[in-house]
């Protein structure tokens, strides 16, 4: 019996690809190995600036993972593609950017801000969108974001061409000062794991079994007499949400937002990000912008345009030979073992 | 000066023209997008990018070579389409009954790459590709001067959109095809090697695209983000027009080319978003297209 549920719930998380998974069942709460593991990695996370980690690059790190993170609630726990999600994240960065320096309001509210702009833009774009399925629903979000594109392009609030500069950091509500690194790398950490728990919590409850069954098997969802359109919207507006946060958290931390955070290529990183690290498990997106964000800072300066052929290559290699992604791959390795050990 | 809405005449048909002009490169686009998606069941990202190689292909030899744009024509095609099959075998092939959002993502890696390299190898700024000599120049239509070369773009995509609804609609290797867009297997079963059909028929889009891109290399700049910008508004056509109907695909792109001209004509700043707000609006009204079935 045990061992039915376990290889269940591993199925569950092993990614968009699994058959298997029964909709409905309540996923048991964090493994015991699952939990030290994320300790383990908190830890190493809130020590990492004092051996060696450049804070900055810290930063950068957590806002594209909390990003892809957010978008893998759309892709990996609902079935949905979205080829747009640069707009939620893109746009939200100049929102959140434009009220901490134009308005002078404190950092926290600007990332708020930036959240409920991701939302608002998500709730619009997600009704137009679920409309179409599948292919259809990629492509209607990749064009809703590119006219986004367009309007920042466009706007005179954004700064054009040369982007927004020299948002402040300022100081957390009002009182805390956020120039130093390390102060805000800290600050950057904790809206990360409050909103990697707050995910986690999402797709654990109810309502984020019913998303799966919606990733698993659409028409039973609807014979079975959920609004899977209301369901779906729900998701996207939650997944586009936290891509504000984390575009305008970003915003905060680098000092400016520009076209390159709104541009379709960023859409195509996020997913770059999922797929890599393991679509449709929690840590994954995270573990898969980590070596992308890297991968990008390291090759910069030493191979110009040769970085976009790189990320051209390693999507192809993981959609051809690697679908589950890292992440993935060592899921079904572990349950693999389980399976023998447990003979 | 005729003047119509305020607009002196010249200019506004000039940039109908040019409205005209895109639309035809979104047609030709939507339609091989719209072919190579019935048969192989993917969404090819990579066409943008085909379309771009098939622009620097034809200035490439030019440049490096002095082969004449009449050559180019010819030779653009067979060489993108020859990269089209060889990328069908290396790597689509892999993906067949696999979920068609795999194929998009596959095509959108493969047009970074060819992206990358071209970027690498010849900047992001434009390079200008000179108009054939017995297109260059005006005609006085009396009511609009109307330049050659555009006028043949228009009338020469417009005839390989007919030839290529001909060949599908009306021929037995069409009448092959779309049985084995209705049922692959049955038409392995018959005796026609699918295979090579498949194979060919993401060689034919490919050197469609490239056509294209050979085409507008003389009124356009020739950069390798021209065909990325292009294929995200062509996703937007395909969406509203419905990948069901290869004439209606045609009517679409025209029509939108069209209507981005006359928004550049009295709004210029909406000009870029305009095909993306009637996709918005089409949805609403018709979310399967105006030329698509319901489902």
């Amino acid at each position: 019996m045990t061992t039915t549920t376990t290889t269940a719930a591993t199925a569950t998380v092993a990614g968009a690809t699994a058959k298997h998974a029964l909709p409905g069942v309540r996923q048991p709460g964090m493994t015991k190995g699952a939990r030290s593991m994320y300790l383990a990695l908190l830890a190493l996370a809130v020590i990492a600036p004092a051996i060696g980690l450049y804070p900055v690059f810290g930063m950068k790190l957590l806002c594209f993972a909390l990003f892809a993170c957010a978008f893998n609630l759309l892709l990996g726990f609902t079935g949905l593609l979205s080829f747009g999600h640069a707009a939620f994240f893109g746009f939200a960065a100049y929102a959140g950017g434009w009220l901490v320096k134009a308005w002078g309001l404190t950092p926290e509210l600007g990332v708020i801000a930036g959240a409920l702009v991701g939302a608002a833009l998500g709730l619009v774009t997600g009704l137009i969108a679920i409309r179409r399925q599948g292919i259809y629903f990629a492509m209607i979000t990749m064009a809703l974001a590119q006219m986004v594109y367009f309007v920042c392009l466009q706007a005179p609030f954004t700064g054009g061409e040369d982007g927004m500069q020299g948002v402040p950091r300022g100081k957390l509500f009002g009182v805390l000062p956020l120039d130093s690194d390390l102060t805000l790398y800290y600050v950057v950490l904790a809206v990360f794991v409050g909103c990697y728990l707050f995910i986690m919590r999402v797709v654990t409850s109810p309502f984020g079994q019913v998303l799966k069954m919606i990733r698993e098997n659409e028409p039973r969802a609807v014979s079975l007499g959920y609004e899977v359109d209301r369901y779906k919207l729900m998701a996207f507006v939650l997944s586009a949400g936290l891509s504000g946060l984390a575009g305008a958290l970003k915003t905060i931390v680098m000092g400016f937002a520009s076209l390159s955070d709104v541009h379709w290529s960023m859409s195509g990183e996020v997913i770059l990000m999922s797929l890599l690290g393991g679509v449709g498990t929690f840590f994954g997106p995270a573990f898969g912008a980590g070596i992308v964000v890297a991968l990008q800072d390291t090759l910069a300066d030493k191979v110009g345009e040769w970085v976009t052929v790189i990320i051209g290559a390693i999507f192809v290699v993981c959609v051809l030979a690697f679908r589950k992604g890292v992440v993935g791959e060592i899921h079904a390795f572990m349950e693999r073992r389980h399976k023998v050990s447990s003979k | 000066m005729t003047e119509i809405f305020g607009i002196p005449l010249q200019a506004f048909l000039g940039q109908l023209m040019l409205g005209l002009v895109n639309g035809a490169f979104y047609a030709m686009l939507s339609l091989g997008l719209a072919v190579i998606f019935g048969l192989l069941d993917i969404v090819n990202f990579a066409h943008g990018a085909l379309y771009m190689v098939g622009a620097f292909a034809a200035w490439i030899m030019l440049d490096k070579w002095g082969v004449n744009y009449w050559a180019a024509l010819v030779l653009a095609p067979l060489l993108v389409g020859t990269l089209g099959v060889i990328i069908e075998r290396l790597f689509l092939k892999r993906l067949y009954g696999l979920d068609p959002l795999y194929g998009l993502l596959l095509t959108f890696g493969l047009s970074l790459i060819l992206e990358g390299i071209f970027r690498d190898q010849f900047g992001v700024s434009g390079q200008s590709y000179a108009v054939p000599e017995a297109l260059s120049g005006a005609t006085n239509l009396g009511f609009m001067v109307l330049p050659n070369y555009r006028a043949w773009v228009v009338v020469a995509s417009i005839t390989v959109c007919l030839g290529t609804w001909f060949l599908i609609e009306r021929t037995r290797l069409g009448a092959y095809l779309r049985a084995g867009t209705e049922n692959a297997k049955l038409v392995q079963a018959f005796g026609v090697n699918v295979p090579v059909m498949v194979m060919l028929t993401y060689g034919a889009g490919a050197a469609l695209a490239a056509l294209a891109g050979v085409l507008a290399a003389p009124v356009i700049q020739v950069t390798p983000l021209m065909g990325s910008n292009l294929i995200i508004v062509v996703f937007a056509v395909v969406v509203i027009g419905g990948m069901g109907s290869i004439l209606g695909s045609v009517i679409t792109g025209l029509l939108l080319g069209v209507i981005e001209g006359f928004t550049r004509v009295f709004y210029p700043e909406a000009s870029n978003v305009v095909v993306f707000v009637i996709m918005a609006i089409v949805l609403m009204l018709r979310p399967a297209g105006l030329f698509g079935k319901e489902g």
